[in-house]
């Protein structure tokens, strides 16, 4: 099948049965890849009510058309799952090099399905595909799985590969790649880990059939020249998604001290420009980059090297702990992934237990005698590896993530939890961006923000403003956005370079040998967005409005510093955002998608 | 006329790669490309980009002559005529100049069609005298 490898790998653990089936054409023409092939297969085949930690539940890795293809950021791989953090739908977007290699290993998609036993890991190369023991491995952390392995096998072999964090069931544990890209959130990496597989190890060397060769090259070619001729290009390269930093904190969006505030006293040490300066040392491109958004980095105090941070390290890890050190920054950003933990969570859970911590909430008896305070670089430290080994009390409160720990901590600290659905928020304050709130709150993952990327619109348009346009536009945002991911490609040539997303039409046409204009492809968006919606309604009974409320602080606590000190959304404009977001989405009041939508979208029979 | 690269402005994305199997074998495939990319990670920490210098050695040994000028002035490896001896590869001081009978039946290496150039974002790649 042209711009596909072909085949659908399923790997039982339990009884370790592998078996082939062929890509499904329908399959391909209806959810075209990636995320779209991810949601099908979870919603079809794993059980209702199934735990996400046992052996019903199934870890989805999807390549996309232009995965691996000559095409800008080709190198997205998605791994969906029934999330232990949030017990709802989640999918996490790898960068690097391990999508493309799955692709010329002729993989549309691997299943990894039941639980081993024995710790193993998947080895691929071609059409030799087997489980190997890997109890010499269990139990180091990623980066040293990934050395040992790329050793073993050679450099042309992509290695995924969970540390302790997975190991141990975190439930933000993420799954690491290419010394430093992740598949970061909603717990993939516990999932991984209760199935016992430490690592993949992949390597293919087939050509990817295309539908007109001499269209996809020139179509390849056309976007090569618009990236490349891109204003933006050189800056971007430069700093990476860090380019942000300075201008939320101008804007009161950098999340500090547990998103109490929006700016950071120490931002001139923590941004783009002090990290570049201080730290970097390479620019580091997933597969078919031409604006390499990874910096990687030489910390010259610890002697360690790292891929990033990026922004929403430098937010969550940084300004949000009350952090003003890049290279500490760094250090724990090496640390969470080389244990296996997702630094945002990670970061977010520590800086609600340092909150806790100075509102005397916890106290050392509760901490293992840490210090938990604000900016305390120690026991940050501490932490990450107490929560990666899930060591001592507060290792292992802050393993179940922000929502479960501050419901059984209790004592008001719910209130100071930051995350919707059970998701810790990435790293934009919403205490006044109303349009970026409503992204967090309507996320089909819980509050993370590359469904719709919305704080400069707000700024563009009004903060505080609660119209319909508004909500427009982050519905317009969720379906278009997330086809990269169903594309197995990267987003940022078109939110960063600012390139003419109509020239991806024929160059997916010219890989598949499907016509497909924008419109076409949002109704794909459309219809995936909405049998995510309907994993979380069938999973979770009561499923409805409240779970779309955002973290308690944004409408209830403005920040006392910074440029929105005074300022939070009220709480019936909340309403109002949902009120609007679910007429406009065609959903009940209580944000259920109604018959007729469902039917419209042709997804009835799916979700029966 | 010959390809120079910079590793230090390398990011390591094998777009080249993609880009010259396409042209020199009408296929997308990065493994069967005629650069060499080289990470060092995790440390130091850096990309090794290696390319054809077009200094005639691999066609010096040919006992074919399969290895022939084009009009760009690059030396290519006329496929028909390689019979997979294998002599050119220990010549190449840069290690590009590939056999792997696996992924190709003829020796292939760089025919200086400048595509990886057209492609790598960092300006790593140049064509200069």
């Amino acid at each position: 099948m042209n711009g596909y490898g072909g085949t659908i790998l399923r790997v039982n653990l339990t009884d370790g049965k592998i078996s082939k089936e062929l890509t499904p054409a329908q399959l391909a023409r209806d959810f075209i890849g990636g995320r779209g092939f991810g949601i099908y297969f979870l919603f079809k085949e794993v059980p209702k009510g199934t735990d996400p930690l046992g052996p019903e539940n199934k870890l989805i890795i999807s390549t996309g058309p232009l995965s691996g293809m000559m095409a800008p950021g080709g190198g997205k791989c998605d791994w969906t799952t029934k999330s232990p953090l949030t017990g709802g739908y989640a999918d996490a977007s790898m960068g690097g090099h391990f999508t493309a290699e799955m692709k010329y290993a002729g993989l549309d998609t691997i299943i990894l399905e039941g639980a081993s036993a024995k710790p193993v890991y998947l080895f691929i190369d071609n059409e030799k595909i087997q489980l190997l023991d890997a109890s010499s491995l269990w139990g180091k952390g990623a980066i040293d799985v990934e050395v040992e392995l790329k050793h073993k096998y050679g450099e042309e072999y992509q290695i995924a590969a969970i540390g302790p964090g997975g190991e141990n069931q975190v439930l933000y544990a993420c799954i690491n790649h290419d010394f430093g890209r992740q598949a970061g959130r909603g717990g993939v990496g516990a999932v991984m880990g209760s199935k016992k597989v430490k690592a993949i190890v992949l390597h293919g060397t087939k050509s990817v059939p295309v539908a007109d060769l001499e269209a996809y090259r020139k179509a390849g070619m056309a976007l090569y020249k618009a990236c490349k001729d891109a204003e933006g290009l050189a800056e971007w390269s430069r700093y990476g998604t860090t380019i942000v930093t300075s201008w939320c904190n101008e804007v009161g969006a950098l999340p500090t001290r547990n998103f109490s505030a929006g700016s950071f006293e120490g931002i001139d040490n923590i941004n783009g420009q002090a990290m570049r300066k201080e730290i970097v040392i390479t620019d580091k491109g997933c597969f078919g980059c031409p604006s390499p958004c990874g910096k990687y980095s030489n910390m010259k105090r610890y002697n360690t090297q790292v891929e990033g941070p990026e922004y929403e390290t430098i937010g969550l890890m940084g300004s949000n702990l009350g952090i003003g050190d890049i290279q500490v920054i760094a250090e724990a950003n090496r640390l969470a992934d080389d244990l296996g933990i997702d630094t945002i969570s990670a970061g977010s859970c520590i800086a609600w237990a340092m909150e806790c911590y100075e509102k005397g909430i916890l106290t050392k008896a509760d901490t293992d005698g840490l210090e938990l305070k604000f900016g305390n670089t120690e026991a940050v430290f501490t932490l990450i590896k107490k929560i990666a080994y899930r060591e001592g009390k507060i290792g292992d409160l802050l393993a179940l993530g922000v929502k479960q720990a501050s419901q059984e901590v209790g004592k008001g600290s719910e209130k100071f939890a930051i995350q919707v659905k059970g998701m810790e928020q990435s790293a934009y304050a919403t205490h006044n961006a109303t349009a970026m709130l409503l992204a967090y709150m309507t996320c089909d993952v819980g509050a993370h923000h590359n469904r719709s990327w919305a704080i400069t619109y707000d700024l563009q348009v009004g903060r505080e403003k609660v119209v319909p346009e508004k909500v427009a536009h982050i519905i317009w945002l969720q379906n278009f956005r997330p086809m990269f991911d169903v594309f197995g490609s990267c987003r940022l040539q078109w939110v960063e370079l600012g390139i003419d997303r109509d020239l991806y039409c024929p160059l997916l046409d010219a890989i598949t040998g499907v016509k497909r204009s924008w419109q076409d492809l949002e109704a794909v968006g459309n219809r995936i967005w909405n049998l995510t919606r309907m994993y979380w309604v069938r999973e979770n009974e009561g499923f409805g409005r409240d779970w779309d409320l955002p973290a308690t602080r944004f409408y209830t606590e403005p920040p006392k510093t910074g440029v929105t000190a005074g300022q939070i959304t009220k709480f019936e404009d909340v309403q109002r955002l949902l009120d609007m977001y679910y007429e406009q989405r065609g959903w009940d009041n209580n944000g259920l998608p109604t018959q007729a939508t469902l039917e419209t979208l042709n997804l009835t029979t799916l979700v029966a | 006329m010959r390809l120079y690269a910079d590793s230090a402005k390398c990011s390591g994305c094998r777009a080249c790669l993609v880009a010259c199997s396409l042209n020199l074998f009408q296929e997308s495939n990065p493994k069967k490309a005629s650069l060499n990319l080289i990470p060092h990670f995790p440390n130091p920490g850096v990309f090794e980009m290696k390319v054809c210098t077009q200094c005639g050695d691999c066609a010096a040994v040919c006992p074919t002559e399969a290895i022939k000028l084009n009009d760009r002035g690059a030396y290519y490896v006329d496929f028909a005529e390689c019979n997979l001896c294998e002599a050119c590869v220990p010549e190449c001081p840069e290690d590009v100049m590939f056999v792997r009978t696996e992924l190709a039946n003829a020796a292939w290496k760089c025919d200086l069609c400048g595509d990886c150039v057209s492609v790598c974002g960092t300006s790593a790649l140049w064509i200069a005298n």
